[in-house]
């Protein structure tokens, strides 16, 4: 018997029909990556009765319609407000103008002074989302620049990096330690 | 004459394109990967806030997406800004309901890990953004992220 042979197939439409396939993907899909700045909303709780903080232990920011900050009744800069927020979180000299502190029982620190920090935030209606954003950013950058820092210093980790190899319980000491405490009043109509 | 004289033409050989192919699956095969499926058509200009401090959000599926910002199509929809769920334009008092919808397809145990995702244009007043806040508090989305883009820390 004759031996028939198998006539190679053409493979030459290959590459075009890939490339159908690649620019269809590339229109039909988007590259974007969820990131984002993560906060948890307070419950809402009828006849709420807030307790008192004392003013010392108060960081207020105010954000006006002309996108201005003023921050303990100084008007400021963005780009400043970490430091300011950093140095009110810490209260590294113990000044009296800045948060008094409480001693508690930590894990691994044993017992620790805790300052009794707030920050509170409040916005206008007309403040720019962008501003808004950039005064959580700033904020957030705060605390995590704190607890890094506290990180290094007792455990030779960051935090991030503790919080990455998931190290739960330095985690929970840490953040007892610099807990974030942001409250976001309900706004009004500052400065009109 | 000579021995080694060739004959025919001395042209350039046709490169090789065998492999094209290969190169284009390789392509085609990183983009697979590498993006997601547009899950909506954004009607509204959508131009999210820098930040450094951010996280990145888990798991896709128990994420919910609102968009606000202005519309591209001002002359049918107005210059405000405007709240997009899916595909449409809603009122503020519709997002509640759109959220318990999206409740009812999970798990009991999935339910307190659903995030809401705000992509909000830099350029909004944040008076609609605390409305939604508000109206996502009251059916207690309490779990919110602010999209935003990466911006390296300096």
């Amino acid at each position: 018997m004759a031996k028939r042979e198998i006539p190679e197939i053409n493979a030459g439409s290959m590459a075009d029909i890939a490339f159908l396939l690649l620019v269809f993907f590339l229109v039909t899909t988007t590259m974007d990556s969820d990131f984002g700045l993560m906060r948890k909303l307070p419950p809402i709780v009828e006849d709420m009765k807030t307790p008192p903080v004392r003013k010392r232990n108060l960081f207020t920011v105010l954000a006006n319609k002309d996108d201005e900050l003023l921050v303990k009744g100084k008007l400021m800069e963005v780009s400043e407000l970490r430091n300011a927020a950093k140095e009110f979180i810490a209260n590294p000299k113990n000044k009296i103008d800045l948060p008094e502190k409480k001693e508690i029982d930590v894990p691994f620190f044993g017992r620790t002074m805790v300052s009794k920090q707030v920050i509170s935030l409040q916005n206008d209606n007309a403040t720019s989302y962008n501003l808004y954003i950039q005064v959580q950013n700033e904020l957030a950058a705060a605390y995590n620049e704190l607890r890094n820092e506290l990180a290094m210093q007792q455990f030779g980790k960051t935090y991030d990096q503790l919080v990455e190899i998931g190290d739960r319980d330095r985690v929970k000491a840490i953040r007892k330690i610099y807990p974030q405490r942001i409250s976001e009043a309900e706004p009004r109509n500052v400065g009109r | 004459m000579s021995k080694f004289k060739k004959n025919g033409k001395k042209g350039l050989p046709a490169v090789s394109t065998s492999s094209l192919p290969d190169i284009v699956f390789m392509l085609l095969f990183f983009f697979m990967v590498t993006t997601v499926m547009r899950e909506v058509d954004l009607k509204i200009m959508n131009d999210v806030p820098e930040a450094t401090e951010i996280q990145k959000l888990e798991n896709k599926a128990l994420v919910s997406y609102i968009y606000i910002g202005v519309p591209i199509d001002i002359k049918r929809h107005g210059n405000s800004a405007r709240i997009q769920l899916n595909d449409a334009f809603v009122e503020v008092s519709e997002v509640g309901g759109h959220i318990e919808e999206t409740r009812t397809n999970l798990s009991e145990p999935e339910l307190p890990l659903l995030t809401t995702s705000l992509k909000v244009d830099q350029k909004i007043e944040m008076g609609i953004v605390t409305e939604v806040k508000q109206e996502l508090r009251k059916v207690q989305a309490l779990k919110i992220s602010y999209a935003t883009r990466e911006r390296l820390r300096k």
